[in-house]
């Protein structure tokens, strides 16, 4: 044995120890590691679950989901789907996704279109604006979302008049501190033709879009599809609208008591959130606008223009495209943070998920694991849905090797 | 003195002052205000909103302001402007919140101490670097020992931590755990066994997929049905279990990013070198895969330290909830706009200056391997 040793070039080689001998193979290790692992993971989650039965059932608690059709019996001040508090706790948990939805949708558009304004401002030769959006930049972006939100809330439920003194807009839209009060619209019975006409415009632009593109791939005739699709989609329908007499009833919001009744109202709750959260996010989605336009070589833009591409197919044709690579990938985190931020929506009394299921509900019936699992397994849903989409996004236009 | 009649021979006549507005601040303002139609607009655009803004803002913040009232009535009968002098009597409990008065002295030290310690480890040249670096190590003993008493101080309970001060330790306490637990994670991802990569990855994906506030929500009412009967763990200590996690999972993603950007080549030749896993890890890919992840980290960073207001909505009292609960009272209702400034002048001074050590570590790193 010991000759061996001494054959092996000294060292302690472990032929004899059998635990060694398999902790010194590579794959047998990788083998044992992952079974203690797992053993680990399993008892981990044992233990937990033990002691949560455990737990529950020294409180008299049980785990059912049945507390969902109870009345809730409170009342939420934005509901988009009919709602009052004699409805269940399931039906309290939808318009809780709804006004998360509305409120990240929303978010997200006004996000986006900031955004890219800030990026480009960010890139402007015009050192006072470009300096201006980084000084809003950075000032935005360190400090905390969540101070901005009570920040803007504030200055809406401080700043804007009262009801009785409301500042009005031609006398039918009202913006008071308890919203921003606008004619709701009650369509004629002959409304559904212009919606006809609205929907078969947007089919033709999109067919016609194909065929344009068809066209151009053939021949290099370009159609002017942008002001065709808006002919069809925005004017042909406006013009039946006025040659049917406007059929649409407004029905106009009127002061009574202390506040507006009638028409539709934007909560000031609302405004704060989705200004708040808009113009948060735009600051981090200017930065990747920027960068993802200086990623794009000087060399591209020369090169078209040496083609005799005027400026603006450029951008449309040559740096867009090749920054929209470089810009998707963590915008669609952004649209991600939007959506999760959104729950801070707690703080200034807005119902969305967070508030709804996961805090009154959770409140009234005690129920805490089963209110937060529904409530993380829907931000995780909303979670993969965004990435999902923006993932077929990326794929559709990154960059195609041959 | 050159008249024009003047002549010279050629290649003798003296350089001649360039034109009048091809140089200095009128070639400046030139290029970069008026070179176009368009930019004419912009700026002047810009110059109104600032007219529009700025003055007032000043007006309201200093000129208009008044500095010492005792309350709000006094504030608005004196002046139109911000009544800073809610925040300059309120000041102590917005940096201590409900810390008792006579053991303050603790929690200066303390910070006194980290600022210390953060100067030694952020400062390569500063004097006396061995000892601090040595105080460095002990210092998570020392500053907890200091907050929370024993060992003959004064015990003092987690309820009575607030305003900076929390946000200092939950931001400081996240920051210092959540970049190791994230090198694990993200090593783990990367990792060629099924199982700890899967296990990984869920985690992972899990805690990115949820907002923070819902881990905080678990932390305060979910978790004690996880644990064995009768346990009854600080608030405090769940939260920042909660808040690390958080942070630790997003940082494991920025990690990977450096990491995925070492090329194979590298673990390839550590290994052809002899290196045991963790020493190839240790010696050659961390190194180079956290040089370029700093950008990242320092945004991970800036993110966990903003992170810290949202410990508000289960009842811990940082700045913007010692504010919430001082506008409560009637002494001093309707100033927000004051509180959260205040307020927004902390984190913007912390986190800047976190962003900026950034830029300046990645300038001195970088050697040069860029276009």
């Amino acid at each position: 044995m010991s000759s061996n040793t001494a054959l092996q070039g000294g060292g302690p080689v472990t032929r004899r120890n059998p635990v060694s001998r398999l902790w010194n193979d590579k794959q047998t290790r990788s083998v044992i590691v992952q079974i203690i692992a797992t053993v680990l993971i399993f008892a981990f989650f044992f233990y937990m679950v033990q002691n949560a039965i455990a737990n529950l059932e020294r409180l008299g608690k049980d785990f059912d989901f049945a507390f969902l059709s109870a009345p809730a019996s409170y009342d939420i001040n934005q509901h988009l789907i009919e709602y009052d508090s004699r409805s269940s706790h399931a039906r309290a948990m939808t318009v809780g996704i709804i006004n998360t939805l509305l409120i990240a949708v929303s978010g997200i558009f006004l996000a986006t279109i900031l955004g890219f304004v800030l990026g480009v401002l960010r890139l402007s030769k015009n050192w006072l604006t470009n300096k201006l959006a980084h000084v809003y930049i950075e000032y935005v972006r360190n400090v905390p979302l969540l101070l901005h939100i009570l920040l803007v809330h504030g200055l809406l439920v401080h700043s804007l008049p009262k009801p009785k003194q409301a500042s009005s807009v031609g006398d039918v839209a009202f913006l008071t501190n308890r919203g921003f009060f606008m004619p709701k619209p009650d369509p004629e019975p002959l409304f559904w033709i212009v919606g006809v006409l609205f929907v078969i415009g947007l089919i033709f632009t999109f067919l016609f879009r194909r065929y344009a593109r068809k066209v151009q791939d053939a021949t290099g005739k370009i159609y002017p599809v942008f002001r065709i699709g808006v002919i069809a989609v925005v004017v042909i329908p406006s013009v039946a609208f006025i040659l049917l007499g406007m059929p649409v009833n407004w029905e106009i919001p009127e002061l009574k008591g202390f506040n507006y009744r009638g028409g539709m109202v934007i909560r000031p709750e609302f405004i704060a959130l989705w200004l708040a959260l808009s113009f948060y996010t735009a600051a981090f989605i200017g930065e990747i606008v920027r960068a993802g336009i200086t990623a794009v070589s000087h060399g591209q833009t020369e090169a078209s223009l040496a083609l005799g591409l005027p400026r603006k197919r450029t951008l449309n044709l040559v740096v867009i495209p090749q920054a929209l690579r470089v810009i998707v990938p963590p915008l669609a985190s952004q649209y991600l943070n939007l959506t999760k931020n959104s729950s801070l929506a707690i703080a200034i009394g807005y119902m969305d998920i967070t508030a709804t299921i996961g805090g009154i509900s959770l409140n009234q019936t005690g129920r805490e694991m089963e209110c937060m699992l529904i409530v993380m397994a829907l931000y995780l849903t909303f979670s993969l849905l965004i990435s999902t989409f923006m993932n077929w996004y990326n794929s559709r236009i990154k960059l195609v090797e041959r | 003195m050159s008249t024009p009649e003047q002549k010279y021979a050629p290649g003798t006549h003296p350089d001649l002052p360039p034109p009048f507005a091809s140089t200095g601040p009128i070639k400046w303002i030139r290029e970069n205000l008026f070179s176009s139609p368009a930019n004419v607009t912009m700026t002047f655009l810009a110059i109104y909103a600032l007219y529009l803004i700025l003055p007032g803002a000043f007006s309201w913040a200093f000129s208009d302001a008044t500095f010492v009232a005792e309350d709000r009535n006094e504030c608005r009968a004196l002046n139109s402007g911000a009544c800073w002098a809610f925040i300059a009597q309120r000041w102590q409990l917005f940096t201590f919140g409900f810390y008792p008065p006579d053991e303050r002295w603790r929690v200066v030290l303390a910070f006194v101490l980290l600022i210390l310690v953060v100067i030694a480890l952020l400062w390569e040249n500063c004097p006396a670097r061995k000892p601090l670096l040595i105080l460095a190590c002990v210092f998570p003993f020392l500053a907890t020992w200091l907050l929370l008493g024993g060992f003959g101080l004064e015990k003092v309970s987690t309820d009575q931590f607030g305003g900076f001060m929390l946000t200092i330790v939950i931001g400081v306490t996240g920051i210092a755990l959540s970049l190791p637990i994230g090198i694990l994670l993200a090593l783990g991802r990367q990792s060629n066994l099924p199982i700890i990569k899967y296990a990984c990855v869920a985690f992972i994906e899990f805690i990115r997929g949820v907002p923070l506030i819902t881990l905080l929500f678990v932390a305060s009412t979910m978790l004690s049905y996880f644990l064995p009967p009768g346990t009854n763990f600080n608030l405090l200590l769940r939260v920042l279990i909660m808040v690390t996690l958080f942070a630790s999972a997003y940082m494991a993603e920025v990690i990977r990013g450096g990491l995925q950007a070492i090329p194979k080549g590298q673990t390839e030749a550590a290994d052809a070198m002899g290196l045991k896993y963790w020493q190839s890890m240790r010696l050659i890919v961390l190194p180079q895969a956290l040089k370029i992840s700093i950008p990242g980290i320092v945004n991970t960073f800036i993110g966990l330290y903003k992170d810290t207001t949202l410990v508000i909505v289960i009842g811990l009292l940082d700045p913007l909830g010692i504010g919430q609960a001082s506008l409560a009272d009637t002494k001093w209702q309707g100033l927000s706009s004051e509180v959260y400034l205040f307020v927004a002048i902390f984190f913007f001074i912390s986190c800047f200056a976190m962003a900026r050590y950034s830029l300046y570590l990645e300038r001195k790193l970088d050697t040069g391997y860029k276009r």
